[in-house]
């Protein structure tokens, strides 16, 4: 049997961290319980909800569907790392401004997956913008005002 | 009563036009940055020093004597604190039963933190584990060895009153929770004078609340101070803290509940969950903060279902269109426990009391019972009863329509209570204020553009393309008084209130019993308070959510939380600020009634000019009371509390359509749009009622389309995750476009009633009369059947 315990150095939003974790913890959990990055939530714990996003060397996965050891030497980035650079500032704002989170705890997630669509630049459609997001539940909106929030997103984006 | 349609920014209502007013505006809720930078705080984002995990053995069968539980392996295991039993906790915390003396006979058995000797339900805890990490208390219930002896499983509401069925609670006599009937009017009559009848069975899908995040706690009891801190993510912490104290044998200022950020709620986190219970005993028990958090598959086996109803519904019509007579029988399982302590009774009596109610038909007979199955528990979740007695209601107005070859929206027309009709009363004897129906239809017709959507029907249907329209009239229930659960004996409060105070820079802080779960309660609060009071919306801090903290209140829930909770800001403002004017005069030696404060200052009422910033006054008041004249003393601190008295309920009303087209190969639902007209009375922030409109219209298409419970014959929920139960995601909703009639209620200044029902009352039975629309060319069987599926679909048609 190979070790249970294994050191891993991960980049967690520009920080190198080094820490001794369990083969089985999800990155979700090692960033929740070993770092206290609590902005990642869990919600159904195998893939389907999108509470847990986070970007793995710049792509958003399911922080529930990997294992934390998987991202040895790698580069993770959370909502208080996007947050903290400001690179989704303009969409956080149109999220606030158009009430486009209740309770909020799908939001971290539904922002980064967001942000993955409009980083091409493109103005989406409507539809290719549900499709886009169809992998985050959300309870309390209805998703209308968080589709309006990314259209006016990427349109505000494509002007300037 | 003056009455206005409004568009997305409602003009100001003249009565609470003060300079500066915030009501009627679309103000972004206060709490949010924090929600988009991950900087929320969770329940399930807390630890504590000393703290330790619990995780549960829960019940495999649905129905089983535990015979014996072997934990001492399990108490070996790495980072295992303790493992504790139904029996030894039974020490520390009594068992409680759910009943209220207003719903009469209703019956129920005593429910303990962990089960005692018997698991009722698959899934209720049998033991504890407490662990360093949750990981490893999983890991150690996994050595926990429980041995059960199985008992017979009720699991069929319909034979569950049988004499050959088990009754689960021996005691009691019969599986029998709860029935009542109820008879207005003269229902043989009105069939006998009906045209037609039409006579068919409602069923509608067991279904939950699948919050976000699952349900949290974290319990410290802090044996120093003989004082128990409860980190939980409720409704309605009073109630909680009156629980909590009543069953440990604590005094309840021994009690603080604190809720911070909840994810979600939906009428899930307003009950007493037996795990949480076991989490504060265990908490006092091993003298340690003890935080339990379900995952998922705890979730859809613990938190409480919905819904699980069978209604055989009859309704009389005149060929002329005319209601003649109602009928219901209603049945309805809900697990071996009343839920404590809200009873499962209430939404059977909803379903009795709300059929019919948009109607002047008062020729009425209903029965519901409410019996006892070895299933999860069922309870009040979002809308209560609204959905169910909707769509019975709706679903026979449209099948009557057809059947007399009459327009869906004129036999509404000619149906629905008149709008100079109020006060007026539901064939229940249901009491209406003053509600809008007419107004709002009229206005649902111009929006959808009704007629231009029938030719494109009519078009797309030669093409061999199946569209729907459909339909749902509805009244709802708001800002509940007491009549709701304290005439029933529970310690739960129908009042709030709201503290403000004048911090020392001229800021407003606002207490309030209410709570936020993301349905901006805060925000109304904010809004209420600066208005009232004449600050800026950024000079007010608004606190909720800690019992040692704010006014006693109920909580959210039931829509009570603008209509109430903000009644009691309006008014805890204008009292303050009385207080900060008197101060203000004796300052400048003038006449508190020649002044006024807007947007932060005093200012001369006449001229608006200002006198006196607030933040002056704030320093001589605190720092130099000195300078007042003897004898006056500042009192900068206000509280109100308020409780609806004249009506039991503000209802309000509205009417939704849902328009889709059905593949009639495949049996897929394509929702194209749907609309929703609603009267909230006094739009306090227009963003938020279209918004609350928006996410309750798309919770309850999903009970319409896609969420289940299935569960088979011995009690065994087949689908507990999210990959199997179905819930709403962004592709396959629509766009839902809101629009309102304003009809104030007359029992508060603010004239606020609730709006977070209205969507999911309307919507499925829009979905369903939408659904039967497309289909009815096909000569397809009516679908009453909820979920609707693709199978379900496909067979109406005879495909499969």
């Amino acid at each position: 049997m190979s070790e249970r315990f294994h050191e891993i150095t991960i980049t967690v939003n520009g920080e190198e961290v080094r820490e001794r974790v369990d083969a089985r913890k999800t990155l979700v959990d090692f960033l929740r319980e070993d770092l206290a990055l609590t902005g990642s939530h869990v919600g159904c714990e195998h893939g389907v909800c999108g509470a847990c996003t986070v970007r793995v060397d710049g792509v958003v996965v399911r922080g529930c569907l990997m294992l934390a050891v998987q991202c040895d030497g790698g580069r993770v980035e959370t909502i208080e790392g996007v947050a903290d650079s400001n690179e989704i500032a303009d969409l956080q704002q149109a999220f606030i401004e158009r009430n486009a989170l209740q309770c909020g705890y799908c939001t971290p997630g539904m922002l980064l997956t967001a942000q993955e669509l409009l980083r091409s630049g493109a103005v989406p459609s409507r539809e290719t913008i549900r499709v886009h997001l169809s992998g985050n539940y959300c309870r309390c909106t209805g998703y209308q005002a968080i589709v309006d929030a990314v259209e006016a997103v990427a349109k505000a984006r494509a002007s300037q | 009563m003056t009455m206005k349609i409004t568009d997305d920014s409602p003009p100001i209502l003249s009565a609470l036009d003060r300079p500066n007013s915030y009501i009627g505006r679309s103000v972004p809720r206060p709490n949010l940055a924090r929600l988009t930078q991950g900087r929320a705080q969770y329940v399930s984002d807390m630890t504590l020093p000393r703290m330790a995990h619990a995780a549960f053995v829960r019940s495999p069968h649905a129905h089983a004597r535990i015979t014996r539980i072997d934990a001492a392996a399990a108490k070996k295991a790495p980072g295992v604190i303790a493992v504790v039993t139904g029996t030894e906790l039974a020490k520390v915390i009594t068992p409680w039963v759910g009943v209220l003396t207003h719903l009469k006979g209703i019956k129920s058995a005593p429910q303990h933190a962990i089960a005692v000797e018997r698991a009722c339900w698959q899934g209720e805890a049998v033991c504890a584990v407490m662990a360093k990490s949750r990981a490893e208390a999983e890991d150690a219930c996994e050595l926990v060895e429980v041995s059960y002896q199985e008992l017979p499983a009720v699991t069929d509401a319909e034979t569950a009153l049988d004499p050959g069925t088990h009754v689960i609670h021996p005691e009691l006599g019969d599986n029998l929770t709860f029935e009542r009937v109820h008879v207005a009017g003269d229902p043989d009559k009105g069939f006998k004078d009906a045209d037609a009848v039409v006579e068919t069975t409602f069923v509608f899908g067991r279904h939950t609340g699948v919050t976000n995040e699952p349900r949290a706690i974290l319990a410290d009891w802090n044996p120093g101070e003989e004082r128990l801190t409860v980190y939980q993510g409720t409704q309605a912490p009073h109630m909680m803290q009156n629980l909590f104290a009543k069953h440990l044998g604590l005094e309840e200022h021994q009690v603080r509940v604190v809720t911070k950020d909840v994810g979600g709620s939906f009428g899930i986190k307003v009950h007493t969950y037996a795990d949480e219970m076991a989490a504060v005993a265990l908490s006092k028990l091993l003298k340690r903060p003890i935080k339990f958090v379900a995952d998922r598959i705890e979730s859809f086996v613990t938190d409480i279902h919905a819904r699980d109803h069978r209604v055989r519904a009859k309704i009389g019509v005149k060929n002329d269109g005319t209601i003649t007579a109602w009928e219901i029988d209603d049945l309805t399982g809900i697990g071996p426990y009343s839920v404590y302590p809200r009873t499962s009774g209430i939404e059977a009596n909803q379903i009795v009391n709300l059929t019919g109610g948009p109607y002047t038909c008062p020729n009425y007979r209903a029965r519901a019972r409410v019996v006892f199955q070895n299933k999860n528990v069922m309870c009040q979740y979002r809308a209560v009863g609204h959905p169910i007695a909707t769509a019975v209601t709706e679903g026979l107005v449209e099948l009557a329509a057809a059947k007399i070859g009459m327009d869906p929206l004129e036999i509404r027309r000619r149906n629905l209570i008149p709008d100079d009709a109020h006060p007026s009363s539901g064939p229940s004897g249901i009491k209406f204020e003053a509600l809008s129906h007419h107004e709002a239809l009229a206005h649902l017709d111009a929006m959808m553009n009704y007629a231009g959507l029938r030719a494109e029907q009519k078009r797309l249907r030669a093409q061999g393309v199946y569209r729907g329209i459909g339909f749902a009239s509805f009244v709802e229930v708001t800002n509940p008084s007491a009549a709701f659960y304290g005439v029933g004996g529970a310690k739960i409060t129908a009042q709030d209130g709201v503290t403000i105070k004048l911090d020392a820079q001229g800021a407003i802080i606002c207490q309030t019993g209410v709570t936020e779960q993301g349905q901006g309660a805060e925000a109304v609060i904010a809004q209420v308070a600066a208005s009232a009071f004449g600050v800026p919306i950024e000079r007010v801090r608004v606190i909720t959510g800690d019992t040692d903290n704010t006014p006693y209140g109920g909580g959210t829930w039931a829509s009570r939380a603008a209509g109430i909770g903000g009644e009691a800001a309006w008014q805890a403002g204008k009292a303050l600020r009385a207080n900060v004017l008197a101060c203000a005069a004796s300052i400048l030696q003038a006449t508190p009634s020649d002044l006024d404060i807007r947007n932060g200052s005093v200012v001369d009422r006449a001229s608006g000019n200002e006198r006196l910033s607030l933040a002056e006054l704030a320093r001589i008041a605190y720092f130099r009371p000195d300078t007042l004249p003897p004898g006056f003393q500042a009192e900068l601190m206000a509280t109100r509390h308020y409780v609806p008295r004249a009506w039991p309920f503000a209802f309000t009303n509205g009417i939704q359509a849902s328009y889709l087209e059905v593949d009639v190969e495949s049996g897929f639902v394509t929702l194209i749009k749907h609309w929703c007209v609603e009267d909230c009375g006094t739009v306090i922030n227009p963003q938020l009622v279209d918004e609350q409109i928006r996410g309750g219209v798309v919770q309850g298409i999903g009970g319409a389309l896609f969420e289940h419970c299935l569960y088979d014959e011995r009690g065994q929920l087949l689908n507990g995750n999210m990959a199997d139960y179905l819930v709403p995601m962004a592709a396959e909703m629509p766009d839902i476009e809101v629009g309102h009639v304003v009809t104030p209620t007359a029992d508060s200044e603010l004239g606020a009633k609730g709006a977070g029902e209205a969507g999911t009352a309307g919507a499925p039975g829009a979905v369903m009369n939408a659904i039967n629309d497309a289909l009815r060319p096909l000569g397809a069987k009516p679908l009453t059947d909820m979920p609707f599926t693709p199978g379900r679909i496909l067979q109406a048609l005879g495909r499969v």
